[in-house]
Order: C-alpha cells, then structure tokens, then sequence
C-alpha cells in the first residue's frame, strides 16, 4: 500500500537513557500527520512503555512500526530471557523487575496492561530462552 | 495558574521555559514511579517528581504535559534539561520535598486529575 509508512528502530539494551527515542520519533511523525491527538497519545504510550521493556526486560531489541490512513501497527520483538507465564504478566503488580530498575522509576508490573488498555488489539508471542514478539494495533481513522 | 506562575510558588530556579511557558495549568501530579504516572495520569500538565534522569523527560512527553519540576533541590543535568527543551517541556527545580511542593501548589489551585490523583 504506497500511503503505509514504515519505520523500524533498533533498541539498545545497555543504554537506558536512550530507551523511548522511537517511541518520542513515532509520536512527533503522528503529530505531524495530523492524526487525532487522543490515538497519537494512545500510540505513545503503549509503544514507550513497550520499549522500556525491551530495554529493561528483552536486552534491547527492534521495533518496527506501520502507519496507515487506518490504523498505527507497532510490532516489538526481543531475543531476550522470554515471558514463562505470560497470563501472569499480564497482571497488574507483576512483575519481576529489580530493585535497581525501580530506582529509575519503573518496575511496578503496570507496563503490559497498561498497553493492552491503550491498544486496540494486543497479543505476546514469548518462548522462554528465544525471545519474545508483542504485536499491537492503534485504529486511527 | 499559568507554568510560569509556578515559579515564584516554589521558588524554583527554570532551567528552561519549553514552548508553553504563559500557558494555563489546572492539574499536576507527583510520583517517583513513572510506571505509575503512565498507567494512572489522565490529562494533568505538571510532573512533581524526585526522579532524576531522562525517563521522566520522556514520560512527561508521551503524556503531553508541560512542564516537570524536580523536588528535594534535584538539579537535571544539561542531558536532561536539553531533552526538554528539544520538547518544548518546562523544567525547574525546587528545594522543597514532594508534600511540601504539592501542597503549595494545591493551595495555590493546582488540583489533581478527577478521580486518578496519584
Ligand atoms: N520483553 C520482555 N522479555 C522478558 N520479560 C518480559 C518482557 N516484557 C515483560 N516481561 C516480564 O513481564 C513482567 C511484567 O511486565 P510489565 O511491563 O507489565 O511490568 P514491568 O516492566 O515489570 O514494570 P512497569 O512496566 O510497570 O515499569 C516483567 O516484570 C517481566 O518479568
Ligand atoms: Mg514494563
């Protein structure tokens, strides 16, 4: 479709005060576009707190980003430790973040729900060992 | 109350004024957490926080608000305060800790977000 725009990004896992330049990127381009600023909002923070998990949680990892007229898909995929339970993951409080990753002001267990409450759609593919694939979709239009 | 106003209430030093400086505020919220201030904020314009880096710059964006005060006599470092400049966000500094920070600028019409005060 030649009126989809594709971004990708790489995500650093070493580097934590560089995690949320995609994110900051993606919502300046939604601004510019002119798409309502209720979704851009939405798409903000559902794909910041997604890559603060990757950063924190995956080891870094890409993310790849379409927007069309429609709707704003956001693709998140790791080759980090994977999610054994992700049912529980999902869950708000859970989490397994360490005490340091608290001191820089996450690791509360809200980031998941919290992108399925901004998403319109959400799913998590994650195999333990092999890494771990969120897939969500922003309907714009 | 414009963000400008908050200056004089805190007696903060601006490290940097943002794009928004004369614009009006009616709600802010404190949290260390920014897990916190993305699960629960709705449409508040001010940050109070006691975190120190570039995360809480970068919540503050993704939320739209406009200004970020550090509490506790925290000074960004030029990073930070280029970070938010670059996006338009306000940024000062307060001796005062997060009770006392609030609580003036609560007594001064600042309130929290309807039912999801953090
Ligand atoms: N990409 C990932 N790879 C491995 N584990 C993950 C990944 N994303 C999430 N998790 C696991 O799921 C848990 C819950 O994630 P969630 O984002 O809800 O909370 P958190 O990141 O721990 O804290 P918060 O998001 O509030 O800062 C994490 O603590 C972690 O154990
Ligand atoms: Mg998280």
């Amino acid at each position: 479709m030649s009126d989809t725009i594709r971004l990708e990004y790489e995500v650093p896992g070493d580097d934590f005060t560089r995690a949320g330049e995609a994110s900051s990127d993606v919502k300046r381009l939604l601004k510019k576009l002119g798409v309502a600023p209720g979704a851009v909002r939405r798409v903000a923070i559902a794909l910041y707190e997604g890559e603060i998990n990757l950063a924190i949680h995956g080891g870094g990892g890409q993310i790849v980003v379409e927007v069309s007229p429609e709707e704003v898909s956001m693709v998140l995929s790791d080759q980090g430790p994977g999610i054994p339970n992700i049912e529980l993951a999902m869950q708000e409080g859970w989490s397994t973040a360490p005490d340091s990753v608290r001191n820089l002001g996450f690791g509360a267990g809200m980031g998941l729900p919290n992108m399925k409450r901004n998403a319109d759609e959400m799913t998590i593919e994650s195999e333990v060992g092999v890494g771990t694939t969120v897939r969500m979709t922003v309907r714009v239009a | 109350m414009t963000v400008r106003e908050i200056q004089p209430i805190l007696d903060a030093t601006v490290y940097c004024e943002g794009t928004s400086f004369d614009a009006a505020v009616k709600t802010a919220c404190g949290s260390d957490m920014m897990s916190d201030v993305l699960a629960y904020v709705k449409d508040q314009s001010v940050l109070l926080t006691g975190l120190l880096n570039s995360q809480a710059v970068r919540t503050a964006e993704m939320m739209d608000m406009l200004c970020i005060v550090f509490v506790r006599g925290k000074c960004p470092d030029e990073s930070i305060v280029q970070l938010a400049q670059e996006r338009g966000i306000a940024v000062m500094s307060t001796r005062y800790p997060m009770f006392a920070a609030c609580g003036r600028l609560y007594e001064n019409g600042l309130k929290g977000g309807e039912n999801t005060d953090v």
